[in-house]
């Protein structure tokens, strides 16, 4: 079946093309890190960890929300996400291809990453997240791949991939737990410490996730013969509208404890990236442009009339993406390391280089992401013909 | 052919996988005995010193003035071959000055005077007993030694992922964020003890290196009295003595590190 990601139109081509430049210009600025060090990155002492991290957090959200695809098909029987369950499995590889290689750039010593392995640490989160990370990244590939292969040739998929399938589902609500459990167990890092944080993670990644994959569904309806369906589309649309509403609940949640208990520890957090403090606030415009884009996407959603059509819907999916971006890729992480455990207030702030590196691993997910979505669109499209 | 192919490449995928989940599963059977293979042993120099518990009293009522910091810290840093980087977003130190109310954030008075609050205090890692970095490591790179307590660093192993820095409640941690080497001044650099390479954590490590050749600590000697260093679990030892008979503080004592650093104020 790979064949059929290197048979494609002109546009295909350019596409693919234009990834490939933009992963070998990170590429280079990766060589530079490498050779030079973190330094050229705004990290500091204070934010040790900064974009690299933050995109991984998100998209091992977008990774997550796979199983809103899964669980209704195969545990509800909703036989219309049958059309669009290996859409939401080969978005489920591209996100957590990215977050591997997240994790990776971001480490200082990349040549010694195998000693995850060679001395592991089963008191250390992150060894768990190396665990779920890899084991989710095998099962998609694995089920995607064999209940592909069935459609394409007409048969029933092996009686083995049922157990994964099942397996899938549990797995997938662990990457985003353990990826929470990462901050959330750290002493004296008050803006993480909420036993809040692994649904709040799950929330927001329900809502960005099918939100991105009904904008891809779209683009592929406009792109290809292949039509995800109306009906799935707003199936989509209403787990949407429920992650978001969880989310921007449980922000609430969060803002009233953290604002009635008046704790310093954990209210300077939510005070700086609201408000700025002791004169320091760059991410204050954009927490506020994420809480608009979230009501913005609320209103349009849970009204059924902007819901059913389809361009407001799919502005309301850019808000909800966007929105949950802001909070997730840009506050959430920097905004727990400011001020710093002896309350400096030392900000951050990504460097040019940093972005590039970033680019440059986001396109790698959009390359794999091109191809696994060409191969699985081709074989519908046979399918149909 | 290609059915054999396509089968062979499967069985070397998980013959693959099987090898490399060899030391995870080793792991978990860490606990089962070794069998008769004799473990090796570590060898101590007999002038070395030796405690149950290291600890540190920091006697801040003998410190006149910042001045009284600056050998501490340079005794410190020089042995250590710390370096010296301009910008703030990269510095390394082991040991440095804080104010009050950035040392003891959560023991802050508004109606200390500003001169309360911005008193000075000597800050450095705790030696948690119970130490939240090395909980974190993925690699154990940090470690809490089981002789003495000195939770240390092996500068080899870490992979500089950070996550250490992030679970440090006193910002203790360093990380290089670039190679260190160019910025130890040549007629400072210790050879007797490693340099660092970019792209690791460190941070104080009790002068580990000193003890086992029966010297204190570098700050300690550096102090002229006013940095005690010695074994917590002795109760005749100075340092048990100094904290069972002063008010003494720690550091964020509500998050349950229990640090080994206590300050006489």
């Amino acid at each position: 079946m790979l064949e059929l990601a290197l048979k494609g139109s002109k546009k295909y081509y350019g596409w693919m093309t234009l990834l490939l430049g933009v992963i070998g210009g990170g590429f280079v600025f990766y060589l530079w890190q490498f050779n030079f060090g973190l330094g050229i990155t705004g990290m500091s002492r204070d934010v040790s960890w900064g974009f690299y991290i933050a995109q991984f957090t998100f998209l091992v959200g977008v990774a997550a929300s796979a199983v809103m695809v899964v669980l209704p098909y195969y545990l509800h029987d909703y036989k219309a996400f049958g059309r669009i369950t290996i859409l939401g499995e080969f978005l489920a590889v591209a996100s957590v291809t990215m977050c591997i290689l997240f994790i990776f750039v971001d480490l200082g010593q990349p040549m010694r990453v195998v000693n995850v392995i060679l001395y592991p640490t089963p008191n250390s989160v992150l060894f768990w997240d190396m665990i779920v990370l890899n084991g989710y990244l095998f099962l998609n590939i694995i089920v995607g791949w064999k209940v592909l292969e069935a459609e394409r040739n007409g048969i029933a998929p092996p009686a083995w991939v049922k157990p994964l399938i099942y397996l899938s589902i549990p797995w997938a609500v662990s990457i985003h737990t353990v990826t929470a459990f990462l901050y959330c167990g750290l002493p004296g890092r008050g803006f993480w410490l909420t036993a809040i944080l692994a649904p709040r993670f799950l929330a927001s990644a329900f809502a960005a996730g099918p939100a991105f994959l009904i904008l891809l569904c779209l683009l592929i309806r406009k792109l290809t013969k292949f039509d995800p369906g109306k009906e799935q589309i707003q199936s989509l649309a209403k787990i949407v509208t429920y992650g978001i509403l969880m989310n921007v609940f449980f922000l609430v949640c969060e803002v009233f404890v953290v604002f009635y208990s008046q704790i310093p520890e954990h209210m300077d957090h939510m005070k700086y990236l609201f408000f700025g403090l002791h004169g320091h606030g760059v991410l204050v415009p954009w927490m506020w442009t994420s809480v608009g884009l979230m009501l913005l996407a609320i209103i349009l959603l849970v009204n059924p009339i902007t819901r059913q059509n389809e361009s407001v819907l799919a502005v309301a999916c850019l808000a909800v993406f966007a929105g949950t971006w802001i909070d997730k890729g840009l506050g959430m992480i920097s905004g727990g390391f400011v001020p710093s455990p002896l309350h400096h207030v030392n900000e951050y702030v990504p460097t040019i280089p940093e972005i590039i590196i970033t680019l440059g691993v986001y396109a790698t997910g959009f390359l794999v992401l091109t191809a696994l979505f060409k191969i699985a669109v081709s074989i519908k499209e046979e399918i149909a013909a | 052919m290609k059915r054999s192919r396509r089968s062979f490449l499967k069985i070397a995928g998980i013959s693959a996988l099987g090898i490399g989940s060899k030391p995870i599963l080793n792991a978990f059977s860490a606990s089962a005995p070794q069998g008769d293979t004799p473990q090796p042993a570590v060898m101590r120099k007999p002038e070395a010193l030796t405690a149950k518990h290291w600890a540190m009293v920091i006697d801040t009522t003998k410190f006149k003035s910042r001045d009284d910091f600056k050998p501490i810290i340079e005794a410190c840093h020089s042995i250590h071959n710390v370096p010296e980087l301009k910008n703030k977003n990269h510095e390394i130190k082991w040991i440095w000055e804080e104010g009050y109310k950035h040392a003891f954030p959560t023991l802050e008075n508004p109606y200390f005077e500003e001169k309360v609050k911005d008193l000075p205090f000597l800050v450095l890692c705790n030696h948690c007993e119970n130490p939240p970095c090395v909980r974190a490591c993925p690699t154990k790179a940090t470690f809490k030694r089981e002789s003495d307590g000195i939770v240390l660093m092996d500068f080899h192993r870490c992979i500089g992922c950070r996550f250490c820095m992030a679970a440090c409640p006193y910002g203790a941690r360093s990380f290089n964020f670039r190679d260190p080497r160019p910025f130890i001044k040549e007629e400072k650099i210790n050879l007797k003890f490693p340099r660092r390479t970019k792209g690791v954590v460190e941070k104080c490590n009790f002068c580990a290196e000193r003890l086992a050749v029966g010297q204190l600590p570098a700050c300690v000697e550096a102090a002229n009295g006013a940095i005690i260093f010695g074994d917590l679990a002795d109760p005749d030892s100075d340092v048990r003595k100094l904290v069972s008979t002063n008010y003494t503080i720690r550091r964020k004592l509500s998050l349950g590190t229990s640090p080994s650093v206590y300050y006489i104020v």
